[in-house]
């Protein structure tokens, strides 16, 4: 296959990863078992770089049924519900081929939801491009969000929410991630394991054809070139999604859970049918024979390598027993299902790979080696060299703005150009859609509802910030999960579970090392203070091009859960005649703040500190105050710091405001970024109540004026029209991107 | 009795569950028609609901009006029957002949799921009957394909003659004469792009989608 170079090079081993196979094996492999351990041996399905500090997250609690480690984590929601969870990306497909990329990224994180037996109800995507004024990159966002548009409407899941960022370091490498949140009776829960010697794998769905070849070893877990030629190549190695297929397999595969027909069932993924057969027989400690002639192929002459690591879409496999067979194939043919006999369960414990049954041996592999013996790597970690330099370097050294008002106005961006796009209601469960805090959610699904009279519901936010993480990614990576937390807060949720996906530079370059543990270590600090268990995460490394690495950029999906779902919160908003409360501390920082990186450039400085015990009383008492009242508005303060948050509120419900900033007038308090901070809405009786409540939790509680009239004044800085203030906000994506 | 509503679920729909729920919460008793048995098993009212039925292959509605299923929905309308297609089931009622025009892509040349205003023009059809003309009423749309279009004679007979049920207060997709709903002569057949059934509840942020699905369901229940 290759000129000079070894086999296994090509294939992404290294020629010590190579005589680790020879010693497994106690003889040399050949190519088709090569080519099975180079996918499976990927960063991408092995997390040999990251693993060693994974085990550092906070994982655990009384209400984890799943934790990190399956096809997705899920919870115990009550009620006799359970909650699956998971977060992907496809970063580096998408960069290639956007609308393909995004649209598989959905694909694929579908099929590890309903492979736990649940049904998918709901899908999040945090995104990341280039700047607007780069072709290249608003031809990226324009494909994924069509791409993410095109296959989550037809398969019929809806996006509820996401984020949309634009900065330099994903000009080349746009974050794509996916996040994917499913329902099922807890009694369905079902893991991807085979068992019972005699057993049948079924593979489900589409033909296995050439796509996708090598995509978790050669995309997924290299970064990008410079040369033209070797980019355009690798764009047989992205997948081409079927959304109907991929439909039709959800129905199937539910009815096949509903109706007890599969012991176990697991999704085609990265790695195709070696990873699926190979996990399924060593989760279940027994073996497998697989036949290649039995795999129904899309193309004359493929060969066995291709056909086992092909990474086609649309594809699952069900562990059955014979008896059930015919029942399996009658429920597959009523969708138009393919269903297809590849494998049986044996009890030798290897992965045996046959040019059809009872024929001839072609790979004859341990089952647990090709995942369990992966290599594990502690690379090299390194504290970057300039980071005193850096944190020294402070953003409130540079000139202040002569017009705070043109700088606000610049800051306003209206995501809705992005989620208009995607179907965000189907189900009936969306009560407060995209452009909120937090997705709030029913926690409801055709087939999965609680007990007649409950109202229970679940808020869903995407977070990630690699400004902040790029300052320190231990104290920002805190923050991005705090922020998150408080999202979920607003909306009235209590925050239950939170999965991760960590997308980093070359984990070959020591300082990305550092900055990958220094996440870990924050978001684990973050996490068990806030008593908030990491149940599943993905890690996205090589996200880099030309040589230099993206920000780190750590983002987390937050689960909460609301117990009455009985009324809308109130929301971004603010209700006239009522006074504007800012809730917690006033201690910011320009470092790493919108307003010093995206309109200054300057990327240095410090984060304001995070005091987390605050912030666990803070999520309390928002949590409690979606319900109430007296409270007409609730807005998180993020990134773009209080000027942001509070033109959102007005633009959001186009009722203007006069406030007074809690300390002096200037652009530090109005942009500076801090953690912990919340505005209010609220009647003159419930903020006298709140500020009460608030002293009461040792939680500082500021008046900061009133909300009423059509202009946007800020005393001293800021005084604006709401008409163009909301004008500026609607523009800016439709302008860049196309009406 | 409670009315029968009859949903159709063809291989890649996705609204047939909302339909469901949203009827039975009116008092109806909604069921599951599959779309490969020529048979509405005796139901007083049948749904096409919204979704991407055989994927939208082709063109939305183009494979599904050769489902079995739609055969009997054809002898059901003809026979006077009440049938609501919603979204991609207006897609499918154009398809199958059984109400005038198309839907193109969407003028922006994007997927929508936004509101939209809408106003009732006409109450000559059974998903608009006992709803005063002017009424305006906030649903949601959800579609790529939903820009209707019909030869200009064809819209002023419309027009004229009531068939025109729905109309944007402010066109989001290019429709011509800004329909969002028309109904076939006898007024039995509707067709509309918005999806009464997500505007079903305050807590969704709307229920003036039950002022139709109310209406349609009335219907059944005075004639039964």
């Amino acid at each position: 296959m290759t000129g000079d170079a070894p086999l296994h090079r090509a294939l992404g081993l290294t020629d010590d990863e190579a005589a680790e196979i020879t010693r497994l094996l106690g003889r040399e492999a050949n190519h088709l078992e090569l080519a099975m351990y180079a996918v499976m041996w990927s960063e991408h399905c092995s997390y040999k770089s990251s693993r060693a500090h994974l085990g550092r997250l906070f994982t655990e609690g009384p209400h984890v049924l799943v934790g990190p480690g399956e096809n997705a984590g899920v919870i115990d929601a009550g009620d006799g519900i359970a909650v699956a969870l998971r977060i992907e990306s496809h970063n580096h497909p998408s960069a290639i081929e956007p609308y393909q990329g995004a649209a598989t990224g959905v694909g694929g994180i579908l099929r590890d939801i309903f492979t736990m037996g649940a049904r998918p109800v709901a899908l999040m995507d945090p995104l990341r491009f280039g700047p607007l004024d780069d072709a290249r990159s608003r031809w990226i966002a324009a494909g994924v969000v069509s791409g993410i548009s095109g296959y989550g409407n037809s398969v019929g899941v809806p996006t509820v929410g996401g984020e949309t960022v634009f900065d330099d370091c994903y000009a080349e490498n746009p974050l794509v991630n996916v996040l994917c949140c499913g329902l099922l009776p807890i009694d369905r829960l079902v893991l991807g394991q085979a068992s019972g010697l005699g057993n049948l794998a079924v593979l489900l769905g589409s033909a296995t054809g050439r796509d996708g070849i090598g995509g978790v070893s050669v995309l997924a877990s290299a970064g990008f070139t410079d040369d033209a030629d070797v980019e355009a190549a690798k764009r047989p190695n992205v997948q081409v999604g079927d959304p109907f297929e991929e439909k039709r397999l959800i129905e199937a595969c539910l009815e096949l859970l509903d109706a007890r027909l599969a012991v176990g069932i697991q999704d085609l993924g990265g790695a195709g049918l070696t990873c699926a057969t190979s996990e399924t027989a060593s989760r279940g400690g027994v073996g497998m024979d697989v036949s290649v002639a039995a795999v129904p192929q899309r193309e004359e002459g493929m060969v066995a390598w291709e056909v086992m690591t092909s990474e086609s879409q649309e594809r699952m496999l069900a562990i059955v027993t014979p008896e059930n067979l015919e029942r399996v194939i009658d429920v597959c043919r009523r969708w138009e299902v393919t269903a297809s006999v590849v494998g049986r369960v044996t009890d030798t414990g290897r992965l045996r790979i046959l040019d059809d049954f009872g024929g001839q041996v072609l790979a004859d592999v341990p089952a647990v080696t090709l995942h369990e013996d992966a290599p594990l790597y502690h690379r090299p970690l390194a504290e970057p060299g300039d980071r005193a330099a850096r944190a020294a370097d402070d953003p409130a050294d540079l000139p202040a703005p002569k017009d705070c008002g043109a700088d606000l106005l610049a800051l306003l961006e209206d995501p809705s150009w992005v989620y208009r796009q995607y179907d965000h209601q189907l189900f009936l469960n969306t009560v407060v859609a995209p452009g909120g805090d937090a997705a709030l959610l029913r926690l409801s699904a055709p087939g999965v509802r609680g007990p007649a009279g409950t109202h229970r519901g679940m808020a869903l936010s995407t977070d990630g910030n690699g400004h902040w993480c790029s300052l320190d990614p231990r104290a920002g990576t805190s923050l991005v999960v705090a922020e998150s937390a408080l999202n979920v807060a607003c909306v009235g949720g209590r925050p239950v579970a939170l999965v991760n996906c960590l997308n980093f530079g070359n984990p070959e370059h020591p300082e990305v090392m550092w900055q990958l543990s220094e996440a870990i270590d924050g978001m684990a600090e973050a996490c068990r203070a806030l008593d908030i268990p990491v149940i599943g995460g993905n890690v996205s490394l090589y996200n880099e091009s030309r040589g230099r690495d993206i920000d780190p950029t750590p983002v987390v999906g937050t689960l909460g859960l609301v117990d009455n779902l009985d009324r809308r919160p109130p929301g971004i908003a603010l209700a006239a005649g009522q006074r504007i409360l800012l809730l917690g501390p006033d201690v910011v920082s320009l470092g790493g703040s919108r307003w010093a990186v995206q309109l200054r450039g300057h990327r240095n400085g410090r984060l304001a500190p995070l005091d987390l015990e605050l912030h666990a009383r803070l999520l309390a008492l928002v949590a409690g105050l979606a319900g109430h009242d007296g409270v007409g508005g609730i807005h998180d303060v993020a990134d773009g710091g209080l000027g942001v948050a509070l033109a959102e509120m007005a633009v959001h419900s186009g009722v203007g405001f006069s406030v007074q900033l809690p300390g002096p007038a200037d652009h530090l308090e109005l942009f500076g970024e801090g953690p912990s901070r919340v505005l209010l809405s609220a009647t003159p009786a419930a903020a006298a109540e709140i500020a009460v409540a608030a002293t009461a939790d040792g939680i500082a509680c500021t008046e900061l004026g009133a909300a009423g009239g059509d202009r946007l004044v800020v005393a001293g800085l800021v005084d604006l029209g709401v008409a163009e203030a909301t004008q500026r906000w609607r523009s800016v994506l439709p302008e860049a991107l196309g009406h | 009795m409670a009315r029968r509503v009859g949903v159709v679920l063809f291989p890649g729909s996705n609204c047939e569950y909302d339909v469901v729920e949203a009827t039975d919460a009116l008092g109806a008793e909604a069921e599951i028609l599959w779309h490969g048995t020529a048979d509405l098993n005796g139901v007083d009212v049948v749904i096409l609901p919204g979704g991407f039925a055989h994927g939208d292959y082709l063109r939305p509605g183009a494979i599904a009006r050769f489902s079995p299923v739609m055969a009997a929905v054809v002898d059901f309308a003809r026979g006077g029957g009440p049938v609501v297609g919603i979204c991609n089931g207006f897609q499918v009622l154009t398809e199958a002949g059984l109400l005038p025009g198309a839907l193109q892509k969407n003028s922006g040349l994007t997927f929508l799921c936004q509101d939209a205003l809408l106003e009732v023009v006409s109450s000559a059809s059974v998903l608009t009957r006992g709803v005063a003309p002017g009424t305006r009423l906030r649903i949601p749309i959800n579609h790529f394909e939903g820009n209707y279009t019909v030869d200009p004679d064809t819209l002023h007979q419309l027009e004229s003659n009531g068939q025109v049920v729905l109309r944007y207060v402010d066109n989001p997709n290019g429709s011509m004469g800004d329909v969002a709903g028309v109904t076939n002569e006898a007024g039995n057949v509707v067709g509309l792009m918005p999806h009464p059934e997500r505007a079903s509840s305050a807590l969704l942020g709307s229920s003036d989608g039950l002022v139709l699905l109310g209406a349609l369901l009335d219907v059944v229940a005075a004639a039964s």
